[in-house]
């Protein structure tokens, strides 16, 4: 580790803009409340109006707790998508979870005319939650069992993209027969939110992920086996399959769990592993899963406090706001590819 | 001199339901520690798979290989890894890796579960820096040294991992005569250093006839292992091609072509 200094620096620097973002992303929105305010709130001290307090502990800070969680899990996904299948444009998507989330809710969203019974149950939120977690799910149990058949590594990528069209195909076809308000109320769900999570919710949330990240921690060894390949990480005695199968589990359980409670959010997951990598130069995942983790809660942290945006009651949709920001990024990263750089 | 790596009646091949399909049998080997030994045999004549069996990636179909006295099957994958290495012709999938922690994963049979290097390991990864000469380099990337440079790297690697034998597979293929002799002498000095044993398959049969101790001449017949004085005089590699216009001419050490 010959760069340890200009890693430290980096890790610190992320760690404090890490901390101010949230309390920026917490004191901003349709009203400003002052940073001491949200300060003070947040270590118990209460704040000096009861409006402020109650906006803070209800509305504020769990959006701002969503999408740290959302930013990292997604961030870390894609480190991990990216490394297993070696292609610098994997994502959490890829292994069509996201894809299987948005099957169901259209399913339920757009097919409600067809069984209004079942419409009318699933219709409210609490319904699109369970909807995306039996998609996410179903596809979930269909990536392991792809994952443990299919000796090649590649294939798994393919079925992964493979179900992603097919999903797009469905919901495009149930959406060319559903009414216009049918159609308003997926796209809002497509759109994704952070928002309107109970703290039940956000416990569900957090605890599925962080299960997810221990998971993908004890992976870091093998994952930097994995840069030289399937048959020398084989040769350095890593059980590939297993630890592949370890890797899409960990991947599914977060990216599942995230698509259910927030909706299909992109290019985070593509974008940030990336953005860490020019940072930090290095392919070590000891270094690049932690700096993932701080850059992905920080950037996500950004995207939500530009979606409400200061002194305005007018609300970004935040997928939006993540492919606007996201696409740009991939694009440059293209143009100034260099041998090597994009990995 | 001791046996790293002993096999005995081996038949290799790819086992089908309806049809066994070997590729080659009979075959008995003996590798030595500090032996630099050279795999010869025409294209698609089953190197790769032997390769393959004798490194574990394929099970034989009969015959039992031993590697440092245990039966090579029998070794779990830390085990095996630390009696192991190899050096594959494939290219490295793209990343930010540099030279020195290209070898350094090398040590990963050895390290903790998160991977990180003791003294030991640092010890053992400038050991391997220096055996190969590539102590200027370390702090390069590796896409940015030449073909001949990783591929003393990957030696490095091998080296770093620390096991009584190492495998390349076609090491020389993608080298000038230059960088295949001095490749050679490398190889053939660190039998020498290290007593390890060093198996590599190759098609520059002249470099091999002068650089390795011992060569395996795989044919459609047979698979043989000697000398290669004695596989001159015994007129081995007069079979080595199914094809009458080439010859193998024992005063120059190569082949000759009928026009």
């Amino acid at each position: 580790m010959l760069y340890t200094k200009r890693y430290t620096l980096i890790f610190i620097l992320l760690g404090i803009s890490l901390v101010a973002l949230f309390l920026v992303n917490i004191s901003l929105g349709s009203v400003s409340i002052p940073l001491k305010e949200v300060f003070n709130s947040l270590i118990g001290k209460g704040a000096s109006k009861s409006a402020w307090e109650y906006i803070i502990i209800n509305y504020r800070l769990p959006k701002a707790l969503t999408a740290i969680i959302v930013g990292i899990g997604l961030s870390i996904s894609g480190l991990l998508m990216q490394t297993l299948f070696r292609n610098p444009l994997a994502g959490p998507s890829v292994l069509g979870l996201s894809s299987g989330a948005s099957l169901m809710v259209a399913i339920v969203i757009l097919g409600a005319g067809i069984v209004p019974a079942v419409g009318t149950f699933f219709s409210s939120s609490y319904g699109l939650v369970l909807a995306s977690t039996f998609g996410s799910l179903l596809v979930l149990l269909a990536v392991l069992l792809v994952a443990q058949r299919l000796k090649d590594t590649m294939a798994i990528l393919i079925v992964g993209l493979m179900f992603g069209s097919f999903a797009g195909a469905i919901v495009g076809v149930l959406s060319y027969f559903s009414n216009a308000e049918q159609l308003q109320k997926y796209t809002f769900w497509a759109l994704g939110s952070l928002g309107n999570l109970s703290w039940e919710n956000i416990s569900i949330l957090w605890g599925a992920s962080l299960l997810g990240l221990a998971i993908a921690v004890t992976c870091i060894k093998p994952l930097n086996a994995m840069l030289l390949g399937e048959r020398y990480a084989k040769s350095l005695g890593i059980n590939f399959s297993q630890t592949r199968f370890i890797i899409i589990l960990a991947t599914s359980i977060i990216t599942g769990c995230i698509t259910a409670f927030t909706g299909p959010i992109s290019f985070i997951g593509i974008a940030v592993p990336h953005i860490v990598k020019l940072l930090f130069k290095t392919s070590s995942h000891l270094v690049l899963f932690w700096a993932t983790l701080l850059a992905g809660a920080a950037i996500m942290l950004i995207c939500d406090t530009v979606t409400q945006w200061p002194g305005s009651s007018f609300v970004l949709p935040i997928n939006g706001i993540t492919s606007i920001i996201g696409a740009p990024i991939v694009i440059w990263l293209l143009f100034r590819k260099k041998k090597g750089v994009f990995s | 001199m001791e046996t790293v790596l002993a096999a005995n009646n081996l038949s290799i091949g790819y086992p089908d339901k309806k049809q066994e399909a070997v590729i080659a049998h009979d075959i008995n080997l003996n590798l030595k520690k500090g032996a630099l030994i050279a795999l010869i045999g025409a294209n698609g004549i089953g190197k790769s798979t032997l390769l393959r069996t004798l490194t574990g990636i394929q099970p034989p179909i009969k015959g039992i290989i031993q590697l440092n006295g245990i039966n090579l099957t029998q070794h779990n994958p830390k085990e095996l890894a630390q009696n192991l290495s190899v050096v594959l012709t494939e290219k490295l999938p793209p990343s930010n890796l540099t030279v020195y922690e290209l070898i350094a994963l090398g040590r990963q049979p050895y390290t903790n579960w998160l991977g990180s290097l003791t003294e030991e390991d640092k010890l053992q990864v400038s050991r391997a820096l220096q055996l190969t000469q590539l102590e200027h380099l370390a702090n390069k990337k590796y896409y940015e040294i030449s073909d001949g440079q990783l591929q003393r790297v990957l030696i490095a690697r091998a080296l770093a991992q620390d096991t009584p034998f190492i495998v390349l597979d076609e090491p020389t293929t993608h080298l000038d005569l230059l960088h295949k002799v001095s490749l050679l002498r490398l190889l053939k000095k660190l039998t020498q250093e290290t007593d390890k044993c060093i198996l590599y398959s190759t098609h520059d049969l002249d470099l091999a006839l002068q650089l390795s101790s011992e060569i395996i001449v795989m044919t459609q017949q047979e698979v043989i292992q000697d000398s290669p004085a004695n596989l001159i005089s015994n007129k081995v590699f007069d079979r080595l091609f199914n094809d009458d216009s080439i010859t193998f001419d024992a005063e120059k050490g190569g082949f000759t072509v009928k026009e």
